[in-house]
């Protein structure tokens, strides 16, 4: 099974590297609001239920992919 | 009779680069420097440790978040655990932090840029292990090198780490936005501190503020007097 996991700056934190994204966008044209920038990880599991799949990716993320104090994450499966 | 020399660690990991440096100001100021590589499992017999600055594993994911699984890592928490001093230096403190040894987390730098240069930083607490050398108001003339170095915590953090007393030393010239200018922290027992600014660079006037010396040589003084009380 293949998971993808987002990682977000969460709301209210200050993003620098969005911020210059969002300034780099605005001087080339483009009307944009807001940008953050993230992180992707995706992963290949070993796992074959979704559920256990899904666990086993949240210990992941609070064990390494995502530090809570200042980021959010969100978990995609893919069990095709 | 001249004191004993102290053993004091300076964990390696790879991409650590400012471990020599640590060494070499240990042993200015009077201690044994041991480098421990980042995979040993148990710490030799020391009295103090320093994770020292550098880019371990790369920065990459964070900045100390690969590291913080090394297996001396898990060492160092047990000697921090008994009382043992640690100091963490630069990504030593980001490491820390991510170790949860440490209270906070280090962002990018505002700027987005990296800064190297000297800065000024006060002393908040003198009654850590880590700062026993320090007078609280102190300024230090020490310098800063990083790329991340923005520490940071939510609010409710922040609140009961100032009733807490553990912001240690802030910059009087925030060079990275850090939140309230916070440059080093302690944990609650006082024997681990972190710090962005680089004292083991700050040792020897002929090369610029000797400031660090204030640090290191608490550092010193409170591994030997480990060492006594071991013994």
């Amino acid at each position: 099974m293949k998971a993808t996991v987002l990682v977000r700056p969460k709301a209210g934190i200050l993003d620098p590297q969005g911020q210059a994204v969002e300034g780099s966008l605005r001087q080339l044209g483009f009307a944009v609001g807001e940008a953050r920038v993230g992180r992707v990880v995706d992963l290949e599991l070993e796992a074959t239920d979704a559920a256990s799949a899904r666990a086993e990716v949240e210990r992941m993320c609070e064990q390494l992919l995502a530090n809570p104090l200042i980021e959010s994450f969100e978990i995609e499966l893919d069990d095709e | 009779m001249s004191e004993r020399r102290p053993q004091v660690a300076v964990i390696v990991f790879p991409g650590s680069n400012d471990d020599r440096d640590a060494a070499w100001a240990l042993h200015a100021l009077g201690a044994d420097p041991v480098f421990v590589w980042h995979a040993e499992q148990e710490l030799p017999d020391v009295a103090g440790v320093i994770l020292p600055g550098g880019f371990s594993y790369g920065d990459y994911l964070r900045c100390g978040a690969i590291a913080r699984f090394a297996p001396a890592m898990e060492a160092v928490g047990r000697f921090a655990a008994a009382g043992g001093p640690v100091l963490g230096i630069c990504n030593g403190f980001q490491i820390l932090c991510e170790a949860g040894l440490l209270p906070g987390v280090l962002r990018p730098n505002r700027s987005l840029e990296f800064i190297c240069r000297d800065a000024r930083v006060r002393v908040e607490r003198a009654d850590t292990k880590l700062t026993s050398r320090c007078t609280v108001g102190q300024t230090l003339t020490i310098p800063v090198k990083h790329g991340e170095g923005a520490w940071f915590a939510d609010d409710d953090l922040y609140a009961e780490l100032v009733a807490l007393d553990q912001i240690v030393l802030r910059y009087e010239d925030n060079p990275n936005g850090s939140m309230h200018d916070v440059a080093g922290v302690c944990n609650r027992e006082g024997n681990v501190l972190g710090l962005m600014p680089h004292p083991e660079h700050a040792v020897d006037p002929l090369l610029g503020p000797a400031d660090g010396t204030f640090v290191i040589a608490s550092l010193v003084d409170a591994a030997r007097e480990r060492e006594r009380a071991l013994v």
